[in-house]
């Protein structure tokens, strides 16, 4: 397997937050991303919290690029092609999506990890406010 | 601390991180007032498996402490995975029996995918897939034994996701006492009445050489057969008889005077609350 290649590709998986204030023009941005603290930004909470973030996006960029080693480019971006396309069968944004089509390709209905069992959006207490959370989902917000 | 936009992102199930940073703090705070914050239950445990001539006898103590203190004097550490693979499990009492029904609920969607019956190599495969996923944070080591179409197998798996498979295997804090016994008396292909013995004096020398442990002794013998789960196989922390007897008999002492007061109550209420001692 050529590994170089490999780590060309996850070099990027992990991003680092805080090196660029997330408000516009540069300026961090207390409204909505609350209170700056350097230790914040720089050091997780949690040494798992970042590797559990990406964690989906790393093992599916880890399949398709040996998909791509052994059966070459064309099957990774079919896949990636229905990978989009089931990932906008979403109901509106403050609803709960169930992602059945998602899953199916993912292969993630056929078994049962910690996230299926803790903290599921389905049952979590609070909606999102609809309005906003619909302006934001078009970039209006 | 709830920022703004945070709803607006898509909610994802699995562990939530937010109140790490806070109980960093708080736990900080404590130890400079002196309090310690509480800790997860452990089960302190002596767990061990061998493999003998039909199959794979499991073995486990029943206490699970927290910190000092006994939490439960009779708690089953054998937990099922599928119909001929068992799991012990030690570490913290939680992460074990959570690990291991998400395990077996796994195992049930494999086999009725694939259509066949589980291996015990596959139970130990997605095992340590998921211990090293949390990196040791879900703190549960495990025995995982069990018959398969290849044969009978015994797998430990640690907490960090590493595994070992061996024809006896010890784990939880009295897994020195119980691997000096299996050294000195283990044999390849014992016969069953033997091999349960066996187990049976691992299990007990952890029990008495080892804080953690106590209670009774479990034992689980699968075969090819099938599986025969002996909770409680044997109390060596039973009180024993008294020999003797300490009352005096009637009329030891003489009686010289008796008065009788009553005292007139009434019964108002009555009520009978059963406890679950089992």
């Amino acid at each position: 397997m050529n590994t170089r290649g490999l780590r060309s590709q996850l070099k990027d998986s992990i991003p680092v937050a805080g090196l660029c204030p997330q408000g516009q023009y540069g300026v961090q941005d207390s409204l909505r991303s609350g209170f700056t603290s350097a230790k914040n930004e720089l050091l997780p909470s949690h040494p798992l919290e970042l590797s559990e973030k990406n964690f989906q996006l790393n093992q599916d960029k880890m399949n398709f690029s040996t998909l791509r080693n052994i059966q070459g480019l064309h099957a990774p971006l079919k896949l990636q092609m229905e990978y989009r396309a089931a990932r906008q069968i979403q109901r509106l944004p403050f609803l709960p999506s169930s992602n059945l089509a998602l899953d199916t390709l993912r292969g993630s209905d056929e078994s049962i990890g910690f996230e299926d069992i803790l903290n599921d959006p389905a049952q979590s207490e609070m909606m999102g406010e609809p309005h906003m959370m619909v302006e934001y989902k078009l970039g209006l917000l | 601390m709830l920022h703004s936009l945070k709803p607006c992102e898509q909610q994802t199930g699995g562990f939530c991180f937010e109140n790490s940073r806070r109980n960093t703090v708080l736990e900080s705070n404590l130890s400079e007032l002196g309090y310690k914050a509480p800790t997860a239950r452990k089960t302190g445990t002596t767990i061990a498996g061998i493999v003998y001539k039909d199959g794979v006898i499991l073995g486990a103590d029943t206490r699970a402490t927290d910190d000092m203190v006994v939490a439960d004097k009779n708690c089953m550490k054998i937990h099922y995975i599928a119909p001929k693979i068992y799991c012990c499990g030690a570490g913290v009492a939680a992460d074990a029996e959570i690990t291991t029904q998400i395990m077996a609920s796994n195992v049930e969607l494999h086999v009725l995918n694939t259509g066949r019956p589980p291996l015990v190599a596959m139970v130990t495969r997605q095992l340590k897939q998921m211990l090293f996923r949390y990196q040791g944070h879900v703190g549960s080591s495990l025995i995982v034994g069990g018959v398969d179409v290849t044969g009978a197998h015994l797998y430990s798996v640690y907490p960090h996701g590493s595994y070992d498979k061996l024809p006896f295997l010890t784990m939880g804090s009295g897994a020195a006492a119980a691997v000096s016994v299996f050294e000195d008396r283990f044999k390849p292909n014992m016969e069953l009445e033997e091999a349960k013995q066996l187990v049976r004096d691992a299990i007990a020398a952890g029990i008495f050489c080892d804080l953690g442990s106590g209670s009774n002794v479990d034992l689980c013998v699968i075969t090819e057969a099938g599986v025969e789960y002996l909770r409680g196989y044997d109390k060596p922390t039973m009180k024993g008889k008294r020999e003797g007897q300490y009352r005096y008999k009637p009329g030891t002492t003489a009686v010289l005077t008796k008065t009788v007061t009553p005292l007139s109550l009434d019964v108002i209420d009555q009520s009978v609350q059963v406890m679950d001692t089992e």
